[in-house]
């Protein structure tokens, strides 16, 4: 079944930034959906960045396995959106995937959901897979907090963000990396003004919470300081069969949903 | 000598001063009660009689409780004082607003159908913003879904719009367009002059860009310092902070602020009227069966754990398997080699924040409540009543785990015939994640 041949498959990539060197290097999300559209479409899947961003980074994604990357051409501070706007208008796309957030700058993770409001099209967060598609729908698997998944069937065009539940991206080869093309076009490049009056400094560390015990006597505060943790009084069942202390332990689990 | 009325002769009472010089006498406190007023001595200064404190103790000795009644609750008190004082709620003081000028519109995840701790966070700094303005404001908790033990007044909601269900539709599972059309309706009818997301995976930040998306509002995502002029939020890889001014929708970092802990608040219901009507295009087929063994230990939402009284472990894997549960694991199980050790819950194990745990045959050293101290639900399975689990637990069971466990997995198979046949098995590789990162 994979990868269809008629699918149109669209992966935005950003530059990314290593956690602890600051190096640009390709997004750890981001090759994520590249991974994704690898399995679907193929070599077809187009990769898509706009910006001025750093060859060494946007290389890497295609050290991956793809022939060509198409960098729209806009200046550091100018907005994205106008110009994917444009780019997907004009390019018959079935899905575009891309990262949750960016791992340098704002990272505010709007584009998709930009993108989804002017174009119209539905947008799934955080996917960790693409199962089939049917009639126009696809079948997509949606992450959930705690390891769960959650199946969506969504209409094609549609947006979708990766999450880190997807299945790793494979590793990226020199040579194709350096082989793989650049394909620069021109795009409407607006400059974003607000975020000109943005001042942007290193991360401050964050205060850690303190736990202020509000007692009003010593005995208390000695009290809040040693004693074991204690539930409010819970229901203890002593009597009765084994039957019926499972029946009340099933009772609890299924009023918590842990038990379907 | 005559001339002085009968009445006026001081008169001894010999009985009443054998009662009060002997103080095992039972009417020997309340006699001496009476009989000390103020009392002068031969100076006239005011003399107090430092024996007249306290009680006798059931075992005959006296007793002084010099707490003044102020330590409730705590361990050592007099037995005067623990009926009284027990385990008694404070009220504390009720926040009213009559009539709100504006309103703070908090979005709360009620991941569960409970407030965590970051939708509290969010409320408290929702307080912050409502004081830092000029004129009388309400927050404006807006809950979609099922909830359950959510205290919106205790958590700081001055006003309340919970629903479960829009036009019959019930707004569980993943509807982000029907949300987001109750957020609108929201915005049209009251205004709101901030809008507060919590930013977490639980779909707080999904609904927050949604809307700010819709109403053409640049958020303030991550943000973490929040005032009513500036705000500080946090950039891509947790590396750079973004100084901005305050923007109208906001997804709020966790801990951005402090929960509210001093005042009640009204929660009071309101109404929309009208909701338009949406047609979502993305369909929600429910959740997928995942193996619950792949699911790390740490971020697990239901964990069967075995200790020291599980003796036939091949119906405990059935009972964790057949439940769907992740399985964990006491130190001693651990030492004993019948679980691996990256099972092992507890201080020096795993820390686990699961929402639902079940401890068969563990007693609970403190180690290991420490290491269960975030779960929500504590289900025991024990032969001790005494021990230090059952004081934990939610819902305790006394008796041999062997038979309940033999009863569980006998209900769980039935239940499992009757209603899980028609549940699309799906074969779902997930490998062992890393936590997820809000």
């Amino acid at each position: 079944m994979w990868p269809d041949p008629n699918l149109k498959v669209a992966t935005l990539v950003s530059v990314g930034q290593h956690p602890k060197s600051g190096r640009a290097r390709r997004a750890e999300q981001d090759a994520r959906a590249v991974e994704l559209g690898l399995k679907m479409a193929g070599t077809r899947s187009r990769l898509v960045n706009v910006g001025a961003g750093d060859e060494t980074g946007l290389r890497q994604y295609l050290g991956m396995g793809l022939p060509e990357l198409m960098q729209v051409k806009a200046g550091t501070e100018a907005d994205a959106v106008p110009a994917l706007v444009e780019h997907l208008k004009t390019h018959p796309t079935d899905i575009v995937l891309t990262g949750i957030r960016a791992e340098q700058g704002e990272a505010s993770g709007m584009v998709p959901y930009l993108l989804g409001e002017q174009l119209g099209w539905p947008v799934v967060s955080r996917i960790a897979d693409i199962q089939k598609i049917e009639d126009g729908k696809a079948d997509v698997l949606q992450a959930l907090p705690r390891g769960q998944r959650r199946l969506l069937r969504v209409p094609l065009p549609f947006i979708a963000t990766v999450d880190n539940a997807a299945p790793e991206a494979r590793q990226y080869a020199y040579g194709p990396a350096r082989r793989g093309q650049l394909a620069e076009t021109n795009g409407t490049a607006i400059v974003d003004e607000a975020r000109l009056e943005w001042q942007e400094t290193p991360a401050k560390p964050r205060p850690k919470r303190l736990n202020v015990v509000k007692a009003k006597s010593a005995a208390d505060r000695f009290k809040a300081a040693t004693a074991k943790p204690q539930g409010q009084g819970g229901q203890v069942i002593r009597d009765g069969t084994d039957r019926e202390k499972a029946e009340a332990i099933m009772e609890l689990l299924i009023s918590e949903g842990v038990v379907r | 000598m005559s001339d002085m009325p009968i009445s006026d002769v001081p008169r001894r009472d010999p009985r009443t001063e054998w009662i009060l010089r002997n103080r095992l006498h039972p009417q020997h406190d309340e006699l001496v009660a009476a009989s000390s007023g103020p009392v002068r001595g031969p100076s006239g200064l005011l003399r107090k009689n430092p024996r007249a404190v306290g009680y006798i103790g059931p075992n005959g000795l006296k007793r002084i409780d010099r707490s003044a009644g102020f330590s409730g609750g705590a361990g050592g008190v007099s037995f005067r004082s623990r009926g009284r004082s027990g385990q008694a709620e404070v009220e504390l003081p009720l926040h009213t607003v009559e009539q709100p000028d504006f309103y703070v519109a908090v979005v709360v995840d009620l991941a569960a159908g409970r407030l965590s701790g970051h939708d509290k966070d969010v409320l408290g700094q929702a307080h912050q913003l409502v004081n830092a303005t000029e004129g009388e404001g309400a927050v404006l908790a807006i809950a979609l879904g099922e909830a359950r033990e959510a205290a919106f007044g205790k958590a700081g909601a001055d006003r309340l719009i919970h629903l479960t269900d829009v036009q019959g539709e019930p707004l569980d599972g993943y509807c982000p367009e029907r949300k987001l059309a109750v957020l609108e309706a929201v915005e049209c009818e009251f205004e709101p002059r901030y809008w507060l997301f919590p930013d977490s995976v639980h779909g707080g930040a999904d609904l927050g860009s949604r809307l700010a998306a819709r109403l053409g509002e640049r958020p303030a995502v991550q943000a973490w310092q929040v005032d009513t002029e500036r705000t500080v939020c946090r950039g891509g890889s947790q590396l750079t902070d973004w100084h901005r001014p305050t923007a109208r929708v906001m997804l709020l970092a966790a801990e951005c602020a402090l929960p509210i802990d001093e005042t009640r608040h009204e929660a009071k219901p309101l109404e929309l009227t009208v909701i338009p009507p949406v047609t979502p295009r993305i369909e929600d087929l429910g959740p997928v069966d995942v193996d619950p063994s792949k699911i790390a230990l740490s971020e697990a939402e239901f964990i069967l754990a075995a200790g020291n009284g599980v003796r036939d472990w091949d119906q405990f894997h059935a009972v964790a398997t057949t439940l769907g549960a992740t399985e964990g694991a006491s130190r001693v199980a651990v030492d004993d080699g019948n679980m691996p050790r990256f099972r092992q819950v507890g201080a020096t194990g795993t820390w686990v924040t699961a929402r639902v745990y079940v401890a068969v045959g563990i007693s609970g050293a403190i180690q290991h409540l420490q290491g269960i101290g975030q779960c929500d639900k504590v289900v025991a399975i024990n032969l001790d009543d005494g021990c230090d689990m059952i004081k934990r637990a939610d819902l305790s069971v006394i008796g041999n785990s062997q038979g309940i466990l033999g009863e569980l997995l006998n209900l769980a198979e039935s239940r499992q015939n009757g209603t899980g046949a028609d549940t699309a098995d799906l074969a779902i590789d997930t490998r062992e994640e890393e936590r997820h990162v809000a």
